[in-house]
């Protein structure tokens, strides 16, 4: 018992970077099964591309002599923008041509699923061939930008915390999340974009005699979804160094999988879900092979995350924060 | 002056014809009713009007441009709004985002001055709030601001309907059964709200309605659809004693018995 709440201070940092991470990720699912009650499985890959476009930046830049003396503030801003900026466009490019057409026709919302996961692929396999084409590896591993590590000193405040010791990427990696979870709250919250989302999510036709564009609105939020999720990859790769053209799956998954924890379709429920996952898998995997005396080690840490969100759900099946559906009659 | 005129409007669906042959001039700044029994095509019409359907043959022409092919959210910004026979709010946002949602095409901001949060676009939000609460004074639920949507008693859900409707500064004002499930202090309420945004809004209404008293009180002019075709039209005291609209409303034998 002693032992686990020593780690504590470690996986609260180590489980609120990842939280943060999933938390970002998860609003993109969250926003457009809001608004089309699709769940957009690409969603993931675009996080994934987002990554490999910021080392793209990283490895151009160093590249050109005058540049690779640059702060690497100024680098990191500029990997966030382009990554962000050409993952939205590509949201939006996506939308566009392969589920609009399908809406059109008011085709079943489970052919837009399969057609989410065609395009997974077609990401996942397009980035590996850039990658190896240019580089001649499609794993990518960049030098580190952020590696001042930092402690805070938890054990002489409270003797029985163990200290816990991060990275300078930690912060970089919390500060920017924390920028676009609320800037990204506050556009929904309060602005009539956010507005005319809402309404669109709740009924479209009605929307759109009210005049609102509901294509264009539609689009707004694929570019917004994709764009933090792009700018999420940036962060990733900032803070884990190393890139594959599959880390969007699990990792896409799971932040599904945080959406439907916190309620999906509910933003402030996605960032929520997103956090909580996050702590709970780095709980698990620095403290399951303590707790089960050896028999599983971190690896199951997946496992006891997803049994907490099976919990939850049996018992809260909207999620923590989404409303009960009552069943018209 | 007519501000719109509807030439031949048809809608088949399938082998049903909801409507036929059916035209219409309405004045500008008028008060117009169609009536006539339930299933006679009136939704179906005011759902053509609002590009909501597409009909099968015939024209809409809003001073004098055609508004057929246009989508809803064009037909609104040209100047049409309306409200809906089975109250449509958005009920899981406040009373005033309602109204705010149906200002959205007439506010400038572009999305991405939005969301980079653009002195210019924020001052306009904020202008838009004042509106939209002096909105809500007008139709009298300044009381529920900030209340979600769906809570409200119906007259005021009503009442919420066509506060977003003016919202959007319509030229045509569409009620569709604005009346439906009101007490008679409701519906005198009503009468009045009615004559009055005519009068300030500058706005022409056109209203779906069954209650007969409210219709003939209002109404400067009445078209009466039976089974999807015009069967009359005319004045109040015209309509009044037609004998084609006393039998479409109590039947052929009803009348001949009496």
């Amino acid at each position: 018992m002693s032992q686990i709440i020593q780690l504590l201070p470690q996986v609260l940092v180590d489980g609120l970077t990842l939280g943060f991470v999933y938390a970002v990720v998860a609003i993109g699912y969250t926003m457009v099964y809001g608004i089309l009650e699709l769940i957009n499985f690409a969603h993931g890959d675009i996080f994934m591309t987002g990554s490999f476009v910021g080392a793209g930046v990283l490895f151009t830049v160093m590249s050109m002599g005058f540049m690779s003396s640059a702060p690497t503030m100024v680098l990191f801003m500029i990997m966030i923008l382009v990554a962000a900026l050409i993952t939205g466009v590509m949201g939006v490019g996506i939308e566009r041509v392969a589920y609009r057409p399908l809406r059109k026709r008011n085709a079943p919302k489970l052919i837009a699923l399969i057609t989410s996961i065609g395009i997974s692929f077609i990401l996942e396999d397009a980035v590996r061939f850039i990658a190896d084409w240019t580089t001649g590896n499609y794993i990518i591993t960049t030098r580190p930008l952020f590696q001042h590590k930092f402690t805070i000193d938890f054990h002489s405040v409270f003797p029985f915390f163990n200290n816990a010791t991060f990275q300078g990427s930690f912060l970089v990696v919390s500060i920017v999340t924390i920028i676009m979870l609320i800037s990204l709250d506050l556009f929904v919250s309060k602005t009539k974009w956010g507005i005319a989302m809402r309404a669109v999510a709740q009924d479209r036709e009605t929307a759109s005699l009210m005049s609102i564009n509901v294509n264009r609105v539609i689009s707004v939020t694929f570019f917004i979804g994709s764009a933090l999720g792009g700018a999420t990859g940036v962060l990733f790769l900032i803070q884990y160094g190393t890139v594959d053209p599959y880390i969007g799956f699990i990792l896409g998954i799971k932040a599904f999988t945080a959406a439907v924890l916190g309620g999906i379709g509910n933003i402030r429920g996605a960032m929520f879900g997103g956090i909580l996952l996050g702590l709970l898998e780095m709980f698990a995997a620095a403290n399951l092979s303590t707790i089960t005396h050896g028999a599983m080690g971190s690896e199951y840490k997946d496992v006891f995350a997803f049994i907490i969100l099976i919990l939850v759900l049996i018992f809260k099946p909207e999620g923590l924060f989404g409303k009960a559906t009552i069943e018209k009659v | 002056m007519n501000i719109l005129e509807v030439k031949n409007l048809t809608k088949k669906f399938g082998g049903l014809m909801a409507t036929r042959d059916v035209s219409m001039n309405v004045e500008k700044n008028s008060i117009t009713a169609v009536i006539g029994p339930n299933g006679a095509g009136k939704t179906t019409f005011f759902n053509m009007i609002t590009a909501v359907y597409r009909p099968t043959s015939g024209d809409i022409l809003l001073n004098g441009k055609s508004l057929v092919g246009l989508k809803p959210h064009q037909v609104c910004h040209f100047g049409i709004s309306r409200t809906f026979q089975n109250i449509r709010l958005f009920n899981e946002q406040t009373v005033i985002e309602n109204v705010l949602v149906g200002m959205h095409q007439r506010l400038k901001g572009h999305w991405i001055g939005t969301l980079l949060h653009f002195p210019e676009v924020t001052r306009e939000e904020e202008a838009a709030k004042v509106e939209a609460y002096k909105i809500l004074q007008y139709v009298g639920l300044e009381e529920f601001v900030n209340e979600s949507a769906g809570n409200l008693p119906y007259g005021a859900q009503r009442r919420l309907e066509i506060g977003r409707a003016i919202a959007a500064k319509p030229k045509i004002l569409l009620l569709d059964e604005p009346a439906a499930g009101m007490n008679p202090k409701e519906t005198r309420q009503l009468t009045d709200l009615i004559h009055d945004m005519r009068h300030r809004l500058d706005v022409t209404i056109i209203l779906i309605e069954h209650d007969m008293k409210l219709v003939m009180k209002i109404s400067d002019y009445l078209y009466v659809l039976d089974h999807g075709e015009l069967i009359a039209e005319g004045k109040p005291d015209e309509i009044r004693n037609n004998q084609r609209v006393i039998e479409a409303y109590l039947g052929k034998e009803a009348t001949q018995r009496g």
